[in-house]
């Protein structure tokens, strides 16, 4: 049944899809993007080992998703389906409720109704959350050396059903290493985490996120108050993840660095989505009043 | 009464000398409360971690009677170990009433609502920057315990010399449950408590030099391991 805040959800619409049943799904031939999961697989190097095993838990379905707290609704009759592989960009103002629909999508917060489902999966569902990791504004990394901090991830989950805490550590270095090569920090890896500057920091918080090969990464916010140096190699980093078939879903305020990495963008104003549209349609074609308003800078 | 500068004359005497009487109380004081120390260590810094990252029903009221209990005036919980311990008591089999080992428990069960409720403290605020990281990681529970003991490791240590300085400090428990028995069950603060009592001030000065001596290595100790560990 297609409820009123379906209808209202700007790009369902010019898409052309079945709004009833898949409300706020883009079509996978305009993100921009291929099925980069099986196209690209194996051009990487860290990522040729564990492309092999990792499933993809697409489509995100969200469903009449709400959250409150104290009676103030902040998340609003949220209807989602994500199938697309790339990098989804979550866009909207301050208090728009972008951080709150991540931590929902991730599991780290109990919708107050409403449901959120990886690949028919609850989002509760073990198995699934582990397939899933999340990066977040501020880099929290442990207080030990930086290469310990991947470590510790890679110590937390399991390749081939073998328990990596009981792996040969010759497998468990290799591994490291290729992490902390593609985040460009292998030079560092001796040194504490705490002495990286705020952008390396972050490089290391995804490379510990990644040691858990998820299928899904979550990054909210990834380069806020960083430096174009700094945020550029973040952005290089999230695009070659992309690029191993990791489905990547973002938080942003930054218009330029959606044009420059999204492959579909969901809108949010005031705890709604508004627009779900691929990015090349998000960017050029008519939107929601509210996300012409961002857009423009009007609010 | 000795003067005061016969007193410390005396009391560096003794010091220097390596009176035995001296030596033996000194030492004993030390084995009780470092025992106690490291035992309440053991149970009170996972119970602090586990009260500080994890969520279970009942645990604000564990953590409101730790807090309290980190008030108790030590000759309260003195008398309620002495009766736990007394022969009428329901432990009153382990025939400990009066011996180390009864100062040893006492000194433990009155550091670690210190020990537990610091470690709380210290885990908390980090945990505050921790927990979403390591639900996204799916940390299981006793990993998570185990990683912020190692992460805090530096501001334990802090917590663990509070604890010792309360042990080694106290009088009113270890003088209920040990008796201060010559020989037996004399540590330095009840022997200071004593000595002043009987008019001998050079023996409670020497005793109150090396107790302070001692407050002073620990701390140096922990501020040197501190600085090693932030380097």
């Amino acid at each position: 049944m297609k409820s009123a805040s379906d209808s209202e959800i700007h790009g369902v619409h010019s898409a052309g899809i079945a709004v009833a049943e898949s409300a706020g799904r883009a079509p996978a031939d305009q993100t921009g993007t291929d099925t980069a999961g099986t196209d690209r697989a194996g051009t990487d190097g860290a990522g040729t080992d564990q492309q092999v095993s990792r499933q993809s838990l697409l489509p995100l379905q969200v469903t009449a998703l709400n959250y409150a707290v104290d009676n103030r609704l902040l998340l609003r009759d949220v209807h989602l389906e994500i199938a697309t592989e790339g990098i989804t960009l979550l866009l909207g103002h301050n208090g728009a409720g972008k951080s709150l629909l991540l931590r929902q999508l991730h599991g780290l917060l109990t919708p107050s109704s409403g449901s959120v489902y990886w690949n028919g999966q609850s989002v509760d569902d073990v198995t699934t959350r582990k397939q899933q990791a999340m990066v977040f504004q501020k880099p929290v990394v442990l207080r030990r050396s930086v290469a310990a901090n991947v470590d510790f991830a890679l110590s937390l989950r399991s390749i081939d059903g073998k328990a990596l805490g009981n792996a040969d550590r010759r497998d468990r270095r290799d591994r490291r290493d290729k992490l902390l090569q593609e985040a460009n920090l292998l030079n560092l890896s001796r040194q504490h985490a705490l002495s990286l500057s705020g952008g390396e920091q972050q490089r290391l918080a995804i490379a510990r996120a990644l040691a858990t090969d998820p299928s899904v990464l979550f990054l909210d916010e990834p380069t806020a108050s960083m430096d174009p140096a700094a945020t550029a190699a973040i952005e290089q980093l999230v695009q070659a993840i992309s690029q191993r078939g990791i489905k990547v879903i973002m938080v942003t305020h930054d218009i330029a660095q959606a044009r420059r990495l999204a492959s579909d963008v969901v809108f949010l104003h005031r705890g709604t989505v508004t627009d779900y549209r691929s990015a090349a349609d998000f960017f050029t074609a008519d939107n929601s009043q509210h996300a012409q308003n961002y857009l423009t800078g009007q609010l | 009464m000795q003067s005061f500068q016969q007193s410390f004359a005396h009391a560096w005497q003794l010091v220097v000398t390596g009176d035995a009487t001296l030596l033996e109380i000194v030492l004993l004081s030390l084995r009780v409360s470092i025992t106690a120390t490291l035992i309440a260590c053991i149970l009170g810094l996972p119970l602090g971690a586990l009260l500080a990252t994890q969520r279970f029903r009942g645990k604000w009221l564990v953590t409101l009677v730790i807090n309290t209990l980190m008030g108790m005036p030590p000759v309260v919980l003195g008398l309620i170990v002495y009766m736990l311990l007394s022969n009428a008591g329901p432990l009153g089999w382990l025939q400990m009433l009066y011996t180390p080992s009864a100062m040893i428990l006492a000194q433990t069960v009155l550091i670690l609502p210190i020990v537990a409720a610091l470690s709380r403290q210290v885990i908390d605020d980090r945990w505050l920057d921790c927990r979403e990281t390591f639900q996204s990681l799916c940390v299981p529970w006793h990993r998570s315990i185990f990683t912020m003991l190692r992460d805090c490791q530096i501001s334990l240590f802090t917590v663990a010399a509070a604890g010792f300085a309360r042990a080694i400090s106290e009088v009113g428990a270890v003088i209920v449950v040990g008796g201060n028995i010559n020989h037996l069950t004399r540590v330095m603060t009840t022997a200071i408590a004593l000595e002043t009592s009987k008019g001998d001030l050079a023996l409670a000065l020497a005793l109150g030099a090396i107790l302070m001596t001692i407050a002073l290595l620990v701390n140096a100790v922990v501020l040197g391991t501190r600085q090693r560990l932030m380097a």
